[in-house]
Parts: structure tokens; sequence; C-alpha cells
């Protein structure tokens, strides 16, 4: 029955019609807007389910397709589709969302209704930008969720919020009008704005360095790489809980995700002559700037460097294969680092989730993020301390979390193009526990020097239902992300050899 | 048989999981029970393993129990592979682990007592002690019973885990939780080259599973790695001495040693049962298990024993100094580890192997034994302030001189037996390297039988040191602390008796440690064994004996007879006595080069490079400049109409004449 439906048409309009509705019944009441949302959230996730259980592994065309015309003038298209990469990242979206609502339960106080339905609205525009595949629609979606992110940021954000949403709005902004020049570019050549047309649209040499630096700026400052990263520690400080959480559990996630839908297929020569400059600035993302969150003192900045550094594994898996295919001894290894890459960036997604919410359930008790305004959380809420040692733990990258699934690919790949990249990554193994366990022992273990956090009371019930369900899910996919994987295969293995083929 | 491994390494894990969700729900008793009910039952079907394949010489079981990713063209699987050395490696792990179980009842008994009263950790403190260590014999079991590369490191890591958490179980304690955040950071050292070991075998051969990279093993030696351009090495070799990166940090080898003496903060069940009889000895087992490869590296042996024998040595000579009881026998810990690994460097696997067996029930034995110590001592652990303990508490006295007999290698207990093995192996050894580590073995001798019954005199002997409140209150233990120390003295004598014909000499590790005939010693060794009776004549002759008796000696005349002359010796080496007491300066130096080092770089980057460069000059200066360049073209809207009209004409006039004249 399901199967008929325009399941994603469904999973991008339903979140934001929700949103709109959530602001026209509930702008009074904050309790309702609640209700409402939650129920919303929850049934844009039970309903984003049927995608993960209808898909077939074994082909890697585009599924769940809906293709309509929508300014023929102009060849634009209303054409949403999902693969092995992008499905995934769609139920994180879902999933992370109903966490984001729970969340902000009984800590947003004043305009629930707005807040509720910034992340609802939000939520419709990041499936778009998972889901489209026109490059205009993307390009809408990409753009649109800025706005209520911005708005989150500025209006539920702490006390330097202005400075944090300019600098994040300008940044993402200033990336993205490059990409749009690139797009519009292709669609002169192609007469065609369909995604998978521009992957195959043949290009010179000098057009895909152009069009791939073009993207590059784009998601570079979005996933962020060195050295355009300096806007992301200053949003998630500004950021109220819920918008670090989708910050950096998904927004992130389109900086990753444009590279291996754009960047790679559509100009696979230029990432090939580049690939030795993303290599570079991966591994300076995972050691300089595990170096830099060392010596944070807000918490918050300190796990907005540690994402910084995770993604860096992201790129690093991306970027690594071409390497890999150019050594002869043995075989494979490209799709390994692929995978490695996705399956990073949906473990980033649970746990960088999670070191935000804990950080979110201590700044609800004390409002501080200095890691000095604490010390000895365990002794007033030894539950909670538990949950943070385990995040903290997939954080460090421990075989038997998610942490260590990704971070593991792409080291044992990218062994295959240079010892000496791989070393280099492996560095986080050391700098990674460095930073997170010094974190952990200063807030959490110790004596409670302060009286406010002997007082702080533990996890109630809602918290407990939201570290609970990421513990859960941080766990399974490192016991077992065989079935992860699995859903990749197809679609990897077809981008791979895509990329082997020049295009010149 | 299947069936009966998963639930060898389940039913531990079972009940650390009700323990340590549901501890505050069932109590103490509960978590006691179900976690004792759990190893009890992994302990039963280890030694029925062991009966089937050790006894009646059943087949070698390898397989798999699921798939834990498909990627690419690799698989990885988890998997158990179940032969002889597996079977012995159960035994001991689940052995000691169920005595330190039922040891802890008695041992965490008043562990509320060490809490803040305020503090809600303060509750549930015995349930999850319990948690963690039945998670703990999970996690070992898994590591010992693993088929291949992947699993081997999920247990490698696990353990840290465990020991992180239990090293740092008293988390109000700063010493404590610097010792655990210490002790896992220099484990990932460790780890950071095993992980690239690892990287190298995927690499090269495509597999993770044990037997499929022993097989290709000879080709990886054929192949030579330039790493640095210029410098060509044999693959193996950088497989191997990557692979023993690893087991440095696990097995504290120098320098990767500093986290062990620091880890005697965690209770002292776990200092017996991790950091002495199991999770340390998980690098002895792992370079056991890999022998195929280590015996085409040379290169690799000899630097391991190297390594090993340096451990052995000034690792000893810091036990002499230190004067809590429990740093004491770390620093023995330290040591043994140190003879294990010579004994791998030698090619005497099985020795190593064998050494640690023992090694596991005299020293788990020696640990729980101060741990009751302690008890009576209500957790005063400096030796200088006991005494005379022999006749309040005969039971531990008198276990503990077995522990300390096996570890000197008392002929007829077991620690003689598979030290004299290892001396006499590295005696025979020819790899570049081995006299030097022959000397420091042999002197190691004498050093060790010097530093424990300084101990053992201290504690147990002469006059009682300890204030009139302690005194008074001296006490022997209570039964469930002092039969698993009596159930350990029986495998401290008896083991080496009854193990060593089969593991040395026989066809125990068949087909499982390999060695090259070229570096067989302890074939050579073998060839003068005519039983254990004769062993242990022709060791009364040997100089280990004679040194280890001169050690006692001087033990007993420096802290009984003559205490004055071992004071004015640290007067006079007072410069020798602070190198030692300062363990030679590793943790100084790590402070100021690794800590500091970090920090500061970190610092630097983050407010030169990232404030300064990028933000201060890159972005807000481009968001300057924009504003700066806003400020001057706003100067050109006046607003006044002539200001235009005059822009205008000159520009006209000036088109007119670009247009006329060029």
């Amino acid at each position: 029955m399901l199967a008929n439906w325009p399941l994603l048409s469904l999973l991008v309009w339903l979140p934001m019609l929700s949103g709109v509705l959530v602001l026209l019944l509930a702008g009074r009441s904050s309790q309702m807007a609640r209700w409402l949302s939650l129920i919303a959230s929850l049934a844009i996730f039970l309903l984003s389910l049927p995608l993960a259980f209808g898909f077939d592994a074994t082909q890697s065309a585009m599924q769940f397709v809906e293709r309509y015309p929508w300014v023929p003038s102009f060849h634009v298209e209303y054409f949403l589709g999902v693969d092995g990469i992008s499905m995934p990242l769609v139920l994180l979206t879902t999933f992370t969302t109903v966490l984001v609502v729970l969340a902000g339960w009984d800590v947003i106080e004043e305009k629930t209704a707005q807040y509720m339905a910034a992340f609802l609205i939000m939520e419709g525009m990041m499936i778009g930008t998972f889901a489209a595949l026109d490059a205009i629609q993307f390009y809408f979606f990409f753009e649109g969720m800025l706005i209520p992110m911005y708005l989150v940021i500025g209006i539920w954000g702490g006390p330097r919020r202005v400075y944090a949403t300019l600098k994040f709005f300008l940044y993402t902004f200033f990336g993205s009008v490059f990409m749009l020049i690139a797009l519009i570019y292709m669609y002169f050549q192609a007469d065609s704005f369909s995604i998978l047309d521009f992957h195959k649209l043949p290009l010179n040499m000098t057009e895909q360095i152009f069009i791939f630096l073009a993207f590059l700026i784009a998601f570079a400052v979005k996933i962020p790489m060195w050295p355009v990263h300096t806007w992301l520690p200053d949003a998630h400080v500004e950021a109220p809980t819920g918008g670090s959480v989708i910050l950096a559990a998904i927004m992130l996630k389109m900086g990753g995700y444009g590279l291996i839908r754009f960047s790679l297929p559509i100009t696979p020569d230029a990432s090939h002559v580049l690939d030795a400059f993303m290599i570079f600035l991966s591994l300076v993302a995972i050691v300089y700037i595990g170096f830099v969150a060392l010596v944070q003192s807000d918490m918050k900045k300190l796990v907005a460097y540690s994402s910084i550094s995770h993604m860096g594994f992201v790129t690093l898996g991306m970027f690594v294969v071409f390497m890999i295919m150019a050594n002869p001894v043995g075989e494979g290894g490209a799709a390994l680092a692929l995978e490695g890459a996705m399956i990073q960036m949906v473990s980033h997604g649970f746990i960088s989730a999670a070191m935000f919410l804990a950080i979110g359930v201590m700044y609800d008790r004390l409002h501080s993020r200095e890691i000095s305004a604490y010390g000895g959380v365990v002794n007033s809420m030894p539950i909670f301390a538990g949950f943070v040692v385990l995040f903290a733990m997939a954080n460090v990258g421990l075989p038997g979390t998610s942490g260590f699934v990704g971070e593991f690919m792409v080291i044992l790949a990218s062994y295959k193009a240079n010892f000496w990249i791989a070393l280099t990554a492996a560095l986080t193994l050391i700098i990674g526990a460095a930073y997170t366990l010094w974190m952990v022992k200063r807030v959490i273990f110790g004596e409670a020097r302060h009286a406010e956090v002997s007082s702080m009371p533990d996890l109630n019930a809602r918290e407990m239902i939201i570290m609970f369900s990421l513990a859960f899910f941080v766990i399974l996919l490192g016991v077992w992300p065989d079935p992860l994987a699995n859903v990749m295969h197809a679609t990897i293995d077809n981008l791979v050899q895509h990329i082997a083929q020049s295009k010149l | 048989m299947e069936t009966i491994y998963l639930w060898i390494a389940l039913a531990p894990l079972i009940g650390s999981i009700i323990a340590g969700l549901f501890g505050r729900q069932i109590g103490r008793v509960g978590a006691q029970s179900a976690t004792i009910t759990g190893v009890a039952i992994s302990f039963v079907l280890a030694l029925y393993a062991f009966k089937v394949h050790v006894l009646d010489g059943g087949e070698v079981f390898n397989g798999t129990v699921y798939t834990w990713l498909a990627s690419d063209l690799f698989t990885f699987n988890i998997g158990f592979l179940i032969d002889n050395l597996t079977a012995v490696m159960m035994v001991i792990v689940t052995s000691v682990s169920l005595m330190v179980h039922i040891y802890t009842i008695g041992y965490m008994a008043h562990d509320e007592e060490l809490w803040p009263e305020t503090s809600r950790a303060r509750a549930g403190g015995y349930q999850r002690f319990f948690s963690y260590i039945s998670l703990f014999t999970f996690s070992m079991l898994m590591l010992v019973m693993s088929n291949n590369f992947l699993q081997l490191f999920f247990g490698w890591e696990a353990v840290g885990l465990v020991s992180y958490l239990l090293i740092g179980f008293y988390m109000n304690r700063e010493s404590a939780i610097y010792a655990n955040l210490k002790a896992f950071i220099v484990n990932r050292v460790g780890d950071f080259g095993f992980l690239l070991g690892i990287a190298a075998i995927l690499v090269y051969t495509g597999s993770m599973d044990y037997h499929e990279v022993f097989k290709q093993a000879s080709q990886l030696a054929g192949i030579q790695v330039e790493l640095i351009p210029g410098i060509e090495w044999s693959l193996i070799s950088v497989i191997c001495i990557l692979l023993f990166i690893g087991a440095m940090g696990k097995s504290a080898q120098i320098p990767l040693h500093v986290w062990l003496p620091d880890s005697m903060e965690g209770p002292t069940p776990i200092s017996a049962l991790i950091h002495a009889a199991t999770m340390v000895t998980a690098g002895i087992f792992m370079v056991a298990r890999m022998s195929p490869m280590y015996e085409l590296s040379e290169a690799a042996l000899s630097f391991i024993m190297l390594i090993g024998a340096i451990t052995a040595f000034s690792m000893g000579l810091l036990g002499i100094v230190a004067n809590d009881i429990k740093r004491v026998v770390a620093f023995s810990t330290l040591s043994q580890l140190g003879y294990m690994t010579v004994a791998l460097g030698a090619s005497a696997y099985s020795a190593a192997i064998f050494h640690l067996m023992t090694h596991a029930f005299f020293k788990a034995l020696l640990f729980l034994a101060a741990g009751s110590v302690i008890i009576a001592m209500h957790h005063e652990q400096d030796i200088r302030k006991m005494g005379g303990l022999r006749k309040f508490m005969p039971i531990t006295f008198w276990t503990s001189m077995i522990g300390a007999l096996a570890l000197i290698g008392f002929p007829g207990f077991s620690g003689f037996f598979s030290k004299d093995a290892i001396i006499e192996s590295v005696h025979a050894s020819s790899l570049p390297g081995a006299d030097f580590a022959y000397w420091l073995v042999l002197l190691g001798v004498f050093v060790t039988a010097f530093y424990t019954f300084r101990m053992i005199f201290l504690v147990f002997f002469g006059k009682e040191r300890m204030d009139k409140h302690t005194r008074e209150h001296l006490h022997e233990s209570p039964w469930v602390v002092t039969v698993p120390l009596v159930l350990l003295s029986i495998p401290a004598v008896m083991i080496g008796w009854v193990a060593i014909e089969p593991m040395l000499f026989g066809d125990l590790f068949k087909d499982i440690i390999v060695v090259k005939p070229s570096h067989d010693v302890l074939a050579q060794v073998g060839s003068h064994f005519h039983g254990a009776w004769s062993f242990v004549l022709h060791g009364l002759m040997s100089p280990a004996v004679w040194l280890a008796a001169a050690g006692v000696l001087l033990a007993w005349l420096t802290t009984m007879q003559f205490p004055v002359v071992a004071q004015q010796a640290e007067q006079r080496f007072s410069w020798l006595s602070r190198l030692l007491k300062n363990g030679f300066g590793f943790d100084a130096f790590n402070t100021i080069v690794f800590e500091k080092g970090s920090l500061g770089l970190g610092r630097g980057l983050w407010k030169w490079s990232d404030l300064k460069l990028i933000d201060g000059f890159m972005v807000n200066g481009t968001a300057q400049s924009v504003g700066r360049l806003a400020d001057v073209s706003r100067l050109m809207q006046t607003g006044f109409m002539y200001h235009y009209a005059f822009v205008m004409i000159f520009s006209v006039l000036a088109i007119m004449t670009w247009v006329l004249f060029f």
C-alpha cells in the first residue's frame, strides 16, 4: 500500500505543513504546540521507516522517484528520489527532529510554537535537500533551511547571537552563491537541471576545475573544512540546544552529501587532480582541530571543534579513493573508504546530537557551558554520567560504538593510499581520547566543588528517553553496522565505477 | 560446541548487564549472584572446552558467529578460534575472574565508606563494581577467543575501557581520575600502532582472519616497503613492530609502562584481575598467537627482546624503593611482564605463555593477599607502617609467602619453572641482543627477590608499627577473602610441576605456536629435560637460584637486622634513590613534553591561527574591508544635485575624449 504513496513528497511537505499548522493553531498555547509538534515529528519519523524497509539494496538506481515538470520553460523539474547515500540521511533527519522536539519541551517557554515550527519547517527543507534530484530544487532547499536556522539562533540564542547568526549566514550564503553559478553553467551545457544528467555531462578539465572549486566553497563551508570552519564554534555556542543538535547532526552532513552527490561524480577528473589538496585539508582538520579542541574551556566549543575533526574523516574517505585506485597492491579499498565516510556521517549524527543534548541537559540545570563551572556531576547525576561516558567513548571511537566504524574503515582504506596518511589520521585515536576524556574528567568526575552542581537533579523521564534512544543506535551501529553498509553497497559500487572513468 | 563457546563469552556479559542496569532494583546480593553465576557458568564451560581440546585432543574450532561488516571486497567477522592456546587462556581468565568475583564480596563489603556521603553515586557502587568486572571478563574472553584481528582489536579496546572505568572507580578522587585518563591515553598510543599494523595486514592480505593471514605471512616477508623514501624495510617487520607497539601499551613495556603503577588507584580486586593476571598479559598472548608472523622477522624479535629485558630489570629496581604495598606488587608485575616479553623475543613463545599462566595465579594471589592486608589495615597501604601481621593474619601470611616464593622463583614453586625456562631460553638464543638480555634477566632475579622479601619482611615480620587503634582491630579477613587466597595458592605451587612438560616440551601448542628450527631455543633447553624433578635439581645449580637467595638474604639484612644500613645507603646514594622514586623521570618527561606540549600547541593554533589569522584577518578582515569600502563609496552619495550633475558632465566629457582621440 505504502509503495504507491508519494513518500518523499510527504516527507518533504508534511513537516512544513505541520510547521505552519503549529504556528496557526498553537500560537497561544505552548503546551499544544509541544504536543502537536511531537505528534507531527513522530508521524513523520514513522512515515520515513518504509523508506528503509521498502528500499531495494541490490540496485544503484534512484528509488521512490517522483518526477514532474515544474518550470518547463527552464527545464526545471520536481524531481525527488533516494539512493543508498541519501536514504540513511533522510532517516537520520526524521529521527533527530523527534529528539529536538523533545529536547525543547520544557526548556523553551517563550514563543514555543514558533520554535517548534522552525524545526519542523527545517526538517522538510533538509529532507528536501537530501531527496532533491533537480539542481534548482536542491538549491532552493539547501538555501531555504538557512532561514529557520538563522531564526532559531537569532531568537532563542545566547548573548552573542547577533554576531554568530550574521557570521553563520554570510559564511554559508557566500559559499552557495558560487554553487548557483556552477549549476546555471551546467544547465546551459546539459539543457537540464537534473543532477543525474549532470553526472553524465562531459566537461573538460578547466570547466571541471572551476565547477569543482565552486562546489567546494559551498560544501567546505557547510562541513566545515579547515580553514572555513570558524563560523561553527560561534554558531554552536550561541545556538539553543535544539539548534546545535540539528546543526551538528544534519546540517554539516549537507556538505559531505554535496561532495559525494555533486563534486565526485560531476567533476571526477578535477577531484582526482585536486585530491592531494583535499586530503591535506582533511588531515589538517583531524589533527590541528583536535589540538584546538583540547584547549577549549567551553563545552560546546569543544564538541564543535571535535565535530570538525570528525568530519575530517568524511572528506578524507571521499578523496582518498583516487590514490587507493592508483595503488597496484591488492584489490579494493575505494568503496571501503567511501562507505566509511558515509557511515562516519551517520554515526556522527548520533554522537554529536548526543553530546550536544548532554551539554543541554547540564545547561538547563546550571546555565553555564564552562567546563570549570562543573566538576563532580556524577555525584548528583549518576545515571546521566553513565550516558555521558558512553557517548564520550563513542566520540573517542571505541569499538562497539558507532564512532569506531567509520574511522576504522577510513583509516584502513587510507593505509592503502599511503602509510603516512593513515598514520596522520590515526593520530585521532590519541588526540580524540585526550580532549574528550579530559573534558569528562573535569566535568563529570571529581568532587562536586560547587554547591549548585551537588543539587542538580538526575535525568527526568523525557531526558531518559532521549538519551536512551541515542544510546541504542550508537551501540547498535557499533555492534552490527552491516545492515547500514548493506544499504549503500550498490550505490557506492556504482559511484566508484563512475569516478574511475575519466570524463576527458 | 559452538553454542558452548558462545555461552562462555556471553554468560559474564549477561551477568554484567543485569548487575549494571538493574543493580538498584536487585540490590547487592542480586548483583553478586547474577555476575558470579555468569562467571561460574563460563568457568565450568571453559573447563569442559579445556577437556575437549587439551585432554581429549579435540579438533580445532574456527568459525564465524556473525558478519560484523562486509564492505568492498573485505569481510569483517566476529568469530571464534578455539584451540589449545585459547582453551588454556580461557581457563586462566575465568578461574582468576571467578576467584576475584568471590573475593570482591568481602573486599567491597564496606565500599560505601569510601564515598562522600552526599554522593548519589555511592549507593550503587557495589553493584557497579560487579558489573564492571563481569564486563571485563566478557571482553577478555572475546579477545582470547577471537579468530580475527578485528575482534582482537574489539576485545583489546574493550578491556581498556573497563580498565579505565575501574581505575577511576572512586570518581571523587583526583588521583584516581588522573590515573584512569592517563591509562587510557597511554594505551591509545599503543593502539595507534596496533591499528596501523592491522591496516597493513588488511591492505596486503585482504583478510582479517588469522589463518588466512598466517597462510600469506611468508609472502609478506618477501615484500619490501619504503615508508621513508630511500630506506627499505621488510613489510613483515613493519607489521610485527606496529602490532608490538600495541602490546607495549597493553602489557606496559617501556616506555609505555607509565600507566600501570598509577593504575593501582583502582580497588585491589581489579589490580589482581586486570592489572596483573589477565588484561596486561593480552599483549603477550597476542604476540604468541601471531608467532607465525613474528618468526619471519628477526628485527622485530630482537626489538621485543631488548624492550622486554630493559623493562624486566629497570622496573624491578623501582620496586625496591616503593613503599606502597600495591605499588611494590605493581612494579613486580611490570618486571614479570618484561620477562614474558623477553621470552617472546627469544622465540620461546610457549615459555612466555607458561610464565603468563603461573604469573596469573601467583600474582593474583599476591594482589589479593595485599588487599586482605589493606582491609585489615583500614586502607593504609604504606608498608613502613605495617609489621608483624604474621600473628594476626595467618592465612593471609602463608598464602602471601607462597605467592612471594613463586614470584622469586624458589625451586619447586610454579614461578621457578617458568622463569628458569625463560632465562635458559634467552641464554640459548642467538639473536642480536640476546647476551645483553640474558644478563639483565639474570640480575633481575636478584632484584625481584630483594624487593619481594623486603615487602614480606616489612609487612609480616618485625615490630608492629601501625597506630594503636588499627592494631587493636587487626584480624584475619572473612572467608570470602581467604578462600580465594587458598584456592589460588594451589596452582601457585602446583601448576609448574604439571604443566612444564606438555607446555614447553610437549606438543600442546603444536601448529599453534610456530617456531623456526633455527630459533627453537626451547628445543635446546628441552634436550636436557628429563622430567620436572631433574629440572628442579638442575635449577639448584643454576646462578638464578643463588641470586634469588642472595636477594632474600639482603632483604633480611636491610629490613630486619640492620635497617640502619638501608637508611645510610639511601642517604649516601640519595641521587639514585631520587631517580628511582621518580621512576627514571618518565612521568616528568611526559608531563613536560607531551602534556604541556600538546596544550601549548593547541593554544597556539587556536589563538594565533584560528582567532587571529583566520577569524581576525580573513573573516572579520574581509567584513571590515567591505565596511570600509562602503564608507568610501558612501561619500559619493552626497544627495546634492549639483554634485551629480558635475559628475555626469565630467564623465560625458571624458568618454567623448576617449572615443574621439583614441
